[in-house]
């Protein structure tokens, strides 16, 4: 009897058309966003914020950035890890190259590079679909790869191949580099992942989303109703890798605080394939949902099975994270393809009725 | 113009003078790409005869190179770990068709590809834990394959061959070869060409599906050990075989899903090609090209015969 | 209504013409030298035996498939290539035999997505959903409920049209093609797998759209009934060819027509 829209009638088509058109899911909104920039700070030690906060946060964005071009568009893409790397690599020669421009304008600039590497291997959609694009999206992830490590420009001629993040302020406080603080981090990751992921609910709600989605859903008729097929891939494809690249650049400046090369490889992709699959395809708090999941398993696996009595070894827990993971996501795809979210959904439907059973 | 030479003449130029040179990238990439093409022939015969897109055929040649030195470092005499090896992939051939496919068989393609990727990876996490995750000797000792090298005094230099690869090259020659024996000749065969075309027509002559898949997915079991063996001497035997087993894909791209000579000649052009331009032209670019020239072919390829060499037009209807 | 741009035609004047259409598959001759011609305001029954070329015919039509000869005269504009985008943006409209609706959204996002070809605000205001964006989606979404409301459809809004039964499915997609505000609409077996009642719906919905909202009808379909009824002339073809054109009345007595019909080998 909580969550009830008895009562909330509205009164025009702007407030129907509201993302969130029922109180109770405003409220909710408000108060995870409380806890997320009040309570975590204050209360939470260093490796909360460093080890789960930023990265789940970082993962959720990528997702999204996936999502919204898999899930919505239909699209399966197999070059994240790359497109990732390459607003990471963006974002550190820009950074490197001019040194006194904010690096959070850098950070968003480096995702225009990612977006533009993204329509370049996503022309071939005009041409072919499907599992086929899948394929094309490989090439573009082993080559990206192999740029990483094979062209010494992008890592400033490092001799290890690797990228160390240097140190930048914001208003005098350092905000990248070993001496920034987690919580300076954290809040900065947090308020960039919350306006893009409010900007992608914009999007998907409104005209381009329908688009997309009419794509996915058939693309025969969507065509025969006017909408262009190729601009709307291309723009998927940008749209995504431009939040993917975003958060490539946050994974090795705000996190890691440098990068080996073969950080964006096809591994990363498949994490990040799997966040969307497990959380749910076609919805932006499925990547949430999804990247929790999966980020968090491993960290489980470590942490509670000694508190129960039963140390297991870390190559252990690598492999059941494998295992659990594939297993996961086997089972998604037969029994639950819209995933978590779809899970999430059944149970806020229950939530609406009850105590009554339907 | 000197970087043009390099990339449009000076290749060309050096394999003419050092031909021995040639023939022996010739030689690696055609052995290369006879393991490619047996992976995508096991991928063509399951598809062929039930339909089913098992994109993990990679990952299965690697369990079973896994299986089978994981078996003998434990105690089991060679041969006997080789039955009992595919008796294992056997199994789990059975049991992925039963859990992952059969459920996924009306759903679009993508669905099962992403959930032979999540299969791939249970298959990696629990290889790892049963078998350790250190990477591994294949026992051609014991199994009585040659080692060494043969050298040959030849076109004005030495090409050496190495007697594993020869080995390799007749087996897998021989095993095409019955394999296609076995198909056109026999009554098998023939039946399993009948369910290929159509499964309710099949049905209605009395042949037994159950029977032919059974049929199937050992002998693509058997395709996979073979595979896995050869590969696993080649390289050492461990889950970094799982990048060779996702580059079947741009085979299969080349020589169209449904043919079995498209698998083998695309399996011939991606390997001896990407050994070519690693060798040739890889060391202009930095080298390490062996990466991604084959997807990039096969993206060449989809744009404009999407569906390969040998596959079939596909048409759309509304 | 009127779609945007494209010269007006009086009621009565000749809205589509096809010419000497023909078109192969491989080998086999879906649609050989056919012509036929819609005029503006009229209900056009195509009618036919199975495996006439009807369908084919639409989707020579729609753009969808590229005839191999001849050409669509549309709005005096001639074309022997047609592209899906011209023939949307020109107005036509249609609905598919296998109701090609987008599953994964709601019968009003559905109906919503028909109106895609006029909604034109930018990237960036799409990016706030605010401004031209929002004033644009409340605009559209006006037009959509006039037609919910034409469709009887209100209950269904929210509901995923994958969930939907076959009937209601049929006039979400009915709804769709009409958020077009197209000149010309193409239904492909708009009564297939309806009962009685439903048919009467149905048929009701296409006379209003035809008489409320000007729109020119072709129709392919299989029952006579609703033919006879709805159409003002009709074109019959067989195994490709055109075998009869004129009033319900003129192809009712048609001895070719019922001779394709009942199967008498010519």
């Amino acid at each position: 009897m909580l969550y009830r829209e008895a009562g909330q009638f509205k009164t025009s088509y702007v407030s129907d058309q509201a993302v969130f058109p029922i109180l109770q899911d405003r409220i909710g909104i408000a108060v995870i966003l409380a806890i997320a920039y009040v309570l975590i700070p204050l209360t939470g030690n260093d490796f909360i914020i460093n080890a789960v906060m930023i990265p789940f946060l970082i993962f959720a964005l990528a997702s999204i950035g996936l999502n919204l071009l898999t899930g919505y568009t239909g699209l399966l893409s197999l070059g994240t890890g790359g497109f990732m790397g390459v607003g990471a690599y963006a974002c550190y020669k820009l950074t490197t190259i001019f040194p006194d421009v904010n690096i959070i304008i850098w950070v968003m600039v480096s995702g225009f590079f990612s977006a533009a590497v993204g329509v370049m291997f996503g022309l071939p959609s005009l041409r072919i679909k499907g599992f086929y694009l899948a394929i094309a999206t490989l090439a573009a992830q082993f080559f990206l790869e192999w740029c990483f490590i094979r062209i010494p420009w992008l890592y400033n001629y490092n001799v290890s191949a690797a990228i160390e993040v240097p140190q930048r302020e914001l208003f005098g406080i350092i905000v990248t580099g070993p001496r920034a603080s987690a919580e300076t981090r954290y809040l900065i990751v947090l308020t960039i992942v919350v306006v893009m992921t409010w900007v992608a609910s914009n999007i998907v709600h409104g005209r381009i989303g329908r688009m997309w989605m009419a794509v996915r859903d058939m693309d025969i008729a969507a065509e025969l109703m006017g909408i262009r097929l190729l601009p709307t891939k291309l723009l998927a494809f940008a749209v995504s890798s431009f939040y993917c690249g975003v958060s490539g650049a946050l994974m090795v400046f705000l996190w890691y605080g440098g990068a080996e090369s073969t950080v964006f490889n096809i591994n990363q992709s498949f994490t990040i394939l799997f966040m969307i699959i497990i959380g749910g395809l076609g919805s932006l708090l499925g990547s949430y949902l999804g990247a929790a999941l999966i980020y968090i398993l491993p960290i489980i696996l470590r942490f509670v099975p000694p508190e129960l009595g039963v140390p297991l070894h870390a190559a252990t827990v690598e492999h059941l994270t494998f295992m659990i993971t594939g297993a996961l996501i086997v089972f998604f795809l037969i029994a639950e393809p819209a995933g978590l979210a779809r899970l999430w959904q059944i149970g806020k439907q229950k939530l609406r009725v009850w105590p009554f059973p339907y | 113009m000197g970087t043009l030479y390099n990339i449009l003449i000076d290749p060309f130029v050096q394999m003419g003078t050092a031909p021995d040179l040639f023939v022996q990238t010739l030689w690696e990439g055609l052995v290369g790409g006879m393991l490619y093409a047996l992976i995508a022939l096991g991928f063509v015969l399951i598809f062929k005869a039930s339909g089913v897109f098992n994109f993990a055929q990679g990952i299965m040649v690697v369990f079973a190179a896994l299986t089978l030195v994981g078996l003998y470092n434990a105690g089991v005499p060679a041969f006997l770990a080789l039955a009992l090896t595919v008796a294992v992939m056997f199994g789990l051939a059975f049991a992925v068709e039963r859990t992952v496919l059969r459920p996924l068989v009306n759903q679009p393609d993508i669905i099962l590809f992403m959930a032979t990727f999540g299969l791939t990876y249970f298959l990696i996490g629990a290889g790892e834990f049963v078998f350790g995750g250190d990477p591994k000797v294949m026992i051609t000792d014991q199994l009585y394959l040659p080692k060494g090298a043969v050298t040959y005094k030849a076109l004005g230099g030495i090409i050496s061959v190495q007697k594993l690869d020869i080995a390799a090259a007749v087996i897998a020659s021989a095993m095409v070869a019955g394999l296609a024996v076995f198909f056109s000749k026999t009554r098998i065969g023939r039946a399993l060409r009948a369910v290929a075309d159509s499964h309710e027509a099949a049905l209605s002559v009395g042949i037994s599906l159950e029977q032919i898949w059974v049929i199937v997915w050992f002998a693509a079991g058997l395709v996979a050990l073979v595979t896995g063996i050869f590969w696993g001497a080649r390289s050492d035997v461990s889950f970094a075989l799982e990048v060779i087993a996702l580059k079947a894909l741009p085979v299969l791209i080349l020589g169209g899903l449904t043919s079995v000579p498209g698998a083998i000649v695309g399996g011939l052009i991606v390997g001896i090609g990407e050994k070519l331009w690693e060798f040739y032209w890889g060391p202009l670019i930095g080298g390490g090209t062996d990466a991604w020239f084959a997807y990039v072919i096969a993206l060449v390829f989809l744009l404009f015969k999407p569906q390969g060499l040998f596959g079939e037009k596909i048409i759309e209807r509304v | 209504m009127r779609a945007p741009g494209g010269p007006d035609v009086a009621v009565g004047d000749v809205l589509l013409a096809v010419e000497n259409v023909s078109l192969s598959f491989g080998g086999v001759k879906a649609v050989s030298d056919v012509s036929f011609d819609i005029r503006k305001g009229e209900i056009r029954a195509i009618i036919g035996p199975n495996g006439a070329g009807k369908t084919s015919m639409l989707n020579i039509i729609n753009g969808f498939y590229q005839p191999q000869q001849g050409r669509i005269t549309f709005k005096g504009e001639a074309h022997s290539k047609m592209r899906p985008h011209e023939a949307a943006t020109g107005g036509i409209a249609r609905t598919f035999q296998n109701v090609a609706l987008f599953r994964g959204m709601t019968a009003l996002d559905n109906i919503m997505a028909g109106r895609t070809l006029r909604m034109r605000s930018n990237f960036f205001w799409q990016m706030l959903r605010y401004g031209p964006a929002m004033s644009e989606e409340v605009e559209h979404r006006r037009r959509v409920e006039e037609i919910i409301d034409f469709l009887k459809i209100q209950e269904i809004r929210r509901v995923p049209v994958g969930r939907l039964p076959y009937g209601l499915q049929k006039r979400v997609e009915l709804g769709r093609a009409l958020a077009m505000e197209p000149e010309l609409l193409l239904l492909d077996e708009p009564m297939a797998g309806m009962n009685l009642e439903e048919k009467e719906d149905m048929s009701r919905f296409v006379l209003d759209a035809n008489d409320y909202y000007g729109t020119t009808i072709a129709l392919i379909e299989h029952d006579m009934g609703v033919v006879m009824d709805l159409s003002d002339r009709v074109v019959v073809l067989d195994h490709g060819i055109k075998i009869a054109d004129g009033t319900p009345d003129e192809v009712k007595k048609n001895q070719a027509v019922i001779d394709a019909y009942l199967g008498v080998a010519h």
